[in-house]
């Protein structure tokens, strides 16, 4: 009797070592192409920043120190050995889970990332869905009433929210919400007076406050995450619906929506079952990629509402050449990057059955 | 009675539009024992006395800690005993006996002690950052600190100077923030590996001044609590939080809104746009900080002293004044500030075209030369820049401005790499020599003797009558004859010296009317909390 034998026990025994095989490569290249990914972010944002002009010794000892502090300081860094083994000896120590410390902020990276990354993301979190919920209806009622005043409209407004400067647009919003109208709180995560009330769990304030059940600080924390996010939703807003409608149009055009309508399928039933459907794969890219640049941390808007976000540490580490922070801090963005494309690419599995092969 | 789905939907989306803004806050007034002030203080990196240099965290400190000399802020030109009640000078003026101020305690309860101020010197000399030259340069080292800094009895400290130094000077000093005093017994506690509690210090506090440090939230705030047992009595705010706000605009709003009391770094426009706001008032100080023109003196057109010259009669200093700079810096040409002791307010440069051309000439470059101009790329450096790049583009002399941030221009500067600069200077005491030190006295031009903290040594410049005459002020008793010496070495180094001086900085900072008895004074650690009330 040979392997090729086709018994129906026999083909199940030779498929599970094949499906458990399958599994351990796709594993294995996840975690390799993941390896790769965080060598080379390291590797570029290191050698990018010791070539740069800008001094980190400097960043610490202030430009007025005398030669010997600032050769102190120069050894301690350990910037007299060779850049190879500096290299190293920073892999070395990110591997021990070691980001060192941050000069802006004396205290480890991985505190201060702990504590300004949630600020992003629950502002990045919230203006991504808040761009999803109205910006796929828009796109679609625009591809569905082409050329009509509803796609002009839709099309205007995505133009407006994608070439507006987000700076311009976050001083003129608290211009006329905060100062004008008193609608919403001015910058920050908090009003002043709730600071230090809610002990950080999460770092997501709405969630830590709702935790403790500490809700006017819950409802301080809202009201100041409206219009930072109407404006970064706005933009997100501004690119789904420009992005949905052209998707929607590229489908509406192919024959299986002639063959549905002429079989008779309800208008509701052809655009949403079908041709929705089939644009969902591109949708979910440019959702993912719209949200991971979010997470990114949108420095602007993070400047003009005195957000202490992600982009707001990584852009004041790099002034001060803090490579520490600009290093984990990259490794953060390079995370969230790597980790919205693999959920995006475990969503594609899910909405369309040609991936699952 | 029925409604289709589309109405349904259109009721609640109406409704919650209307009721949004009804449930939004209203901004409301800050609470009346709180001060709330908005400004930039990203450039905090540490709160540690021993190594703050920066200008937000060294204001910090001097409402955290009290010092062993003060300028007080109910008269901030008397200098006086901070922890030391007295001291006395020995007759030739090289040891200092100080005696402490009964009944002090610091935030944690502790009593301050003689042997807490002298923990606090020896530290810094041991620590040895960069703020430690203003105590080292009176021959105080790791070695010899414990031997010249010492207890010498009950209640009482004394130093001992091994260098030529003035005691007035010394004594100014000693006001400056590393003479902080720390809590020994508390910041030992948190002491690692022998470190002196450096590690814990950077963000945390141990003094005994009017405020303590709840937090410090880098690029964010730093929120202070009122200490209860101060000396001069509990401050009348019970906070005191600092805003980051980098954008001027959104700390003006937030001003008119009522969301923070004081407004500290707006611009020229947002002042402008604020006069006649009801209840809100703009109070100006006179500030130290300087700015001023150099010339490395290793480039061959700028080593000569007519085009030194010829650069300080092209400065349209009135028209700068006037113009972009209103309000925020006044002209000032010497290299101690306006306003303090010692000051003398000489201007005897304005913008002359032609008296530069001459100049050029007689130095040998008729037409002129191309030149560099390294300059911060903020305002105001930028418009000065492009200003200087004009009216000395007049008589000749062609220039490309590099705009960059600090983290690029110091390092340049610093290496001698620079042609013309552009940059700020403020006083790291509040004492003549404290300038004159970095201006004038250059001991040692060698590009080997890496004296990269002297601005004389980064433009490659060295005269020895100037360094004489530094030194000679430095060491006069007499307070009268120490003036005089200062007023000559300004004169001289004001026309002989690369440096073209040319603003003095006026602070603009605008409050809510109801906030009285905030203080700034000229050094940029001389500003106080902790009068101000609330009406």
């Amino acid at each position: 009797m040979t392997a090729e034998t086709t018994t129906t026990t026999g083909s199940a025994v030779r498929r599970s070592p094949s499906i458990l095989l399958g599994w351990v490569r796709r594993i294995g290249g996840v975690i390799v192409s993941l390896a790769l990914t965080f060598l080379g972010l390291t590797a570029i944002t290191f050698f990018i920043g010791r070539v740069m002009p800008l001094d980190p010794v400097l960043a610490i000892v202030g430009d007025r120190a005398p030669q010997d502090v600032y050769d102190a300081v120069y050894k301690q860094l350990g910037l007299d050995q060779p850049l190879p083994i500096q290299y190293l000896r920073f892999l070395a120590d990110i591997l021990q889970g070691e980001f060192g410390n941050s000069i802006q902020t004396s205290r480890p990276v991985l505190e201060d990332l702990a504590r300004h990354f949630p600020a992003t993301l629950e502002l990045a979190t919230l203006a991504t869905l808040l761009g999803v919920a109205l910006g796929v209806p828009m796109g679609v009622l625009a591809a569905t009433h082409q050329g009509r005043p509803v796609d002009h409209i839709v099309r205007v407004t995505g133009l407006i929210g994608y070439s507006m400067p987000v700076f311009w647009l976050g001083m003129v919003a608290l211009l006329v919400f905060y100062a004008r109208l008193s609608w919403v709180p001015g910058p920050g995560r908090l009003d002043v007076f709730y600071e230090g009330i809610v002990e950080p769990w999460s770092g997501l304030l709405l969630l830590d406050a709702a935790l403790a059940g500490e809700w006017d600080v819950f409802w301080s924390a809202f009201w100041h995450l409206v219009l930072p996010v109407c404006i970064l939703g706005a933009y997100a807003l501004a690119y789904i619906a420009r992005m949905t409608r052209s998707f929607m149009l590229d489908q509406l055009r192919q024959e299986y929506v002639l063959a549905a309508r002429a079989k008779g399928l309800s208008e509701r039933v052809v655009i949403w079952r079908h041709v929705f459907g089939n644009v969902l794969v591109q949708l979910f890219t440019i959702i993912a990629l719209t949200y991971a640049s979010l997470l990114e941390g949108s420095v602007l808007t993070e400047t003009v509402f005195s957000w202490p976000g992600i982009g707001q540490y990584i852009t004041h580490a790099l002034f001060k050449s803090d490579m520490n922070a600009v290093i984990g801090g990259t490794i953060v963005v390079g995370t969230c990057f790597v980790g919205v494309n693999m959920l995006s690419d475990l969503l594609y599995r899910l909405v369309d059955p040609r991936t699952r092969s | 009675m029925t409604f289709s789905f589309r109405k349904q939907a259109a009721a609640l989306a109406t409704a919650m539009a209307l009721a949004l803004p009804a449930a939004a806050p209203v901004s409301a007034a800050t609470p009346d024992n709180m001060l709330v002030m908005g400004m930039r203080i990203d450039d905090i990196i540490t709160l540690d006395p021993a190594e703050v240099f920066e200008l937000s965290a060294g204001e910090i400190s001097a409402n955290v800690y009290d010092r062993i000399m003060m300028f007080e802020p109910e008269n901030l030109t008397k200098l006086v005993g901070g922890v030391v009640e007295s001291w006395t000078v020995s007759e030739d003026g090289k040891t200092i006996t100080f005696k402490m101020r009964d009944g002090l305690t610091f935030h944690s309860g502790n009593p301050v002690r003689a042997e807490d101020a002298v923990y606090s010197l020896r530290r810094v000399v041991k620590l040895n950052k960069t703020p430690a030259f203003i105590v080292t340069q009176f021959g105080w080292t790791p070695d010899n600190v414990d031997d010249l800094v010492r207890v010498t009895g009950d209640g009482e400290f004394t130093i001992t100077i091994t260098e030529d130094f003035s005691p007035g000077l010394v004594l100014n000093a000693l006001s400056a923030g590393i003479a902080s005093v720390v809590d020994e017994k508390l910041v030992e506690s948190h002491a690692v590996d022998g470190d002196m509690g450096y590690g814990w210090l950077k963000n945390h506090s141990a003094g005994s001044g009017a405020f303590s440090i709840q937090s410090w939230k880098a690029n964010e705030s730093v929120t202070l609590v009122a200490n209860p047992n101060y000396r001069h009595g509990k401050p009348a705010m019970d906070r005191v939080i600092i805003r980051h706000l980098p954008e001027p605009a959104a700390q003006r709003l937030l001003l008119e809104q009522g969301d923070i009391d004081i407004a500290r770094t707006l611009t020229p426009d947002q002042i402008a746009g604020l006069a006649g706001k009801e209840g809100i008032v703009v109070d100006d100080y006179t500030k130290a900080t300087l700015i001023y023109m150099a010339a490395n003196t290793t480039n061959e057109a700028l080593s000569k002293p007519k085009v030194w010259e010829a650069l300080r009669w092209l400065v349209d200093y009135d028209g700068m004044a006037n113009s972009f700079l209103k309000g925020q810096f006044v002209v000032h040409q010497t290299f101690w500030p306006s306003g303090l002791w010692a000051s003398i307010d000489d201007r005897p440069y304005k913008l002359d075209i032609a008296k530069g051309k001459e100049l050029l000439a007689e130095a040998g470059y008729p037409d002129g030369f191309e030149v560099t101009i390294d300059s911060l790329n903020t305002s105001p450096y930028m418009e000065i820049a492009q200003s200087l790049q004009q009216t000395l583009g007049q008589a000749g002399i062609k220039t490309e401005i590099i705009p960059q941030d600090g983290s690029a221009l110091w390092p340049k500067y610093r290496a001698r790499r620079h042609g013309l600069i552009l940059a700020r200077w403020s006083p790291d005491y509040v004492d003549p020599h404290s300038n004159a030190d970095s201006f004038a006295h250059n001991p040692d031009n060698r590009l080997e003797a890496k004296l990269t903290g002297v601005l004389a040594w980064r433009n490659a410049w060295k005269d020895d009558e100037i360094n004489a005459l530094t030194v000679a002020a430095r060491t006069e008793i007499d307070l009268e004859k120490r003036a005089q010496l200062y007023a000559e070495l300004q004169r001289k180094h004001q026309t002989n010296s690369p440096f073209v001086i040319m603003f003095q900085q006026n602070e603009q900072v605008a409050r809510r009317a109801n906030v009285q008895g905030f203080v700034s004074g000229s050094n940029f650690d001389l500003v106080f909390y902790r009068n101000v009330t609330k009406q």
